[in-house]
């Protein structure tokens, strides 16, 4: 009565036997005896507040930014040299785009944190991948906040 | 459909003595795996004639009985309390002797795979050790100080409500092997552990929820839970174990702020 989609057993002279089994699939990172115990600190729920903390500042940033710069008095075309020195020429936008360029960066840099640790299998490319974050995060955040504060509209 | 109570009664006695009338042809997809025989897994059809209000446990032991015992599944009571038969049914976890085949869909074949995220030994038959080293590392058990009271522990209705979802938990494995975090990462505590946990966290007898809180802020604790909401669809006993996780993590948030 039953209709086989593939045969059980293979044709060809099977590898494997009672005393001889394959080997089975183990899952990602099994948890073992030499798996750490508690790590003691409370950074992953530091972390997890932050994405929700920032998250609702963002909302309100990057909403009004995207606004202001894609959608209000006349869209993109009016975005140029004038229009940026023009807004950084307010401490307000200053402050803005600062607190924007921080919490976004380390927002998503936390949150690709997050994304390797879920996917990255070897521990080394685990580490490498997050090694490859933090030097993009660090250097991009410090490149904004110099050009946010040396900005110089007069430069020819 | 309304028949008078005497017309139903003969009806249902011709069904009776007829009894293959009710049965429809159905076809079970099973994932088999035999490390004795071949590394790869493949799926092989059985079709049988079930009765649409029997279970898939029952067609499992059906293709067992009758066509091929070397087919490999766990089962102890066949009603939904020894927790040893979650298995992936049409991609989703379930408990076979608790889904009726007439609720899935038996026109179409229905697959039967071992749960996902723990080493598959035979078949259905998965290496659990994982999970329950999870389960152990939570300290499921009362914890108290002091000496041990004359008489039984008194806890208000409330009290004993505010934690009662949490020990419906059969240990099945159902939540942890849906949880995506898990597949990838066996460290993760994952569903099941914290539920348990929370069953003690909870109860206002217990002592040892400060030790159970250190234990889950780890970094492979609930800290990695991302309310995909896997686990509270899983859960053959209808536990609401996202809100579970999550009130954990508020729990170790409150106790810090
Ligand atoms: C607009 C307002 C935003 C809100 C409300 C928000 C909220 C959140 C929250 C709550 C999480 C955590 C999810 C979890 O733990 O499961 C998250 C994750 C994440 N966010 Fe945001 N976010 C916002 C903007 C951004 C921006 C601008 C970026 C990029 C720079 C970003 C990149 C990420 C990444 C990469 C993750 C990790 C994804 C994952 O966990 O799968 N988010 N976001
Ligand atoms: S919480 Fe539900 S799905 Fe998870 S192990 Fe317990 S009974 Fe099974
Ligand atoms: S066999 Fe016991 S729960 Fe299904």
């Amino acid at each position: 009565m039953s209709a086989e989609t593939t045969p059980a057993v293979n044709d060809s002279v099977s590898l494997y036997d009672v005393d001889n089994p394959a080997p089975v699939i183990e899952p990602p990172r099994k948890r073992t005896k030499k798996t750490p115990k508690t790590t003691r600190t409370n950074f992953e729920m530091y972390g997890w507040l932050f994405m929700r903390l920032s998250g609702i500042v963002l909302v309100v940033l990057v909403l009004g930014h995207l606004l202001l710069q894609l959608v209000l008095d006349g869209g993109v075309s009016k975005i140029g040299f004038a229009f940026v020195a023009g807004r950084w020429a307010s401490p307000f936008w200053q402050v803005w785009d600062l607190v924007m360029l921080w919490l976004a960066m380390l927002h998503g840099a936390n949150g690709l944190r997050t994304v390797i640790n879920d996917y990255a299998q070897r521990d080394n490319t685990r580490f490498w991948l997050k090694m490859l974050l933090y030097t993009a995060t660090v250097f991009t955040v410090l490149l904004g906040t110099l050009v946010i504060f040396t900005f110089d509209p007069n430069i020819r | 459909m309304s028949t008078s109570t005497l017309e139903k009664h003969s009806k249902a006695l011709d069904a009776a003595e007829d009894g293959a009338s009710h049965t429809i042809t159905i076809t079970l997809r099973i994932r088999r795996f035999n490390p004795e025989v071949s590394e790869d897994a493949t799926w092989q059809d059985f079709q049988l004639e079930m009765d649409p209000k029997e279970r898939v446990l029952d067609a499992l032991h059906k293709v067992k009985w009758e066509q091929d015992g070397t087919l490999t599944f766990r089962r102890s009571c066949a009603h939904g309390i020894c927790g040893s038969d979650a298995m992936r049914i049409n991609g989703k976890n379930r408990l076979a002797c608790k889904t009726l085949l007439k609720d899935i869909n038996p026109e179409k074949p229905i697959t039967v795979e071992a749960i996902k995220g723990l080493t598959v030994l035979k078949d259905l038959v998965v290496d659990m050790e994982p999970f329950f080293q999870a389960y152990r590392d939570v300290m499921p058990f009362l914890i108290t100080t002091g000496n041990q009271p004359t008489r039984e522990r008194l806890q208000s209705a409330e009290d004993r409500e505010r934690f009662d979802d949490t020990t419906k938990c059969i240990l099945c494995a159902a939540c942890t092997s849906s949880c995506p975090v898990f597949w990838n990462d066996g460290q993760y505590f994952g569903p099941a552990a914290i539920v348990n946990a929370h069953r003690f966290i909870f109860d206002s007898r217990d002592e040892g929820g400060e030790q159970r809180l250190e234990i889950l802020n780890d970094k492979d604790g609930v800290w990695r839970c991302r309310t995909t909401f896997n686990c509270t669809d899983a859960c053959p006993r209808g536990i609401e174990v996202t809100k579970a996780i999550q009130e954990v993590k508020r729990a170790l948030i409150t106790r810090r702020f």
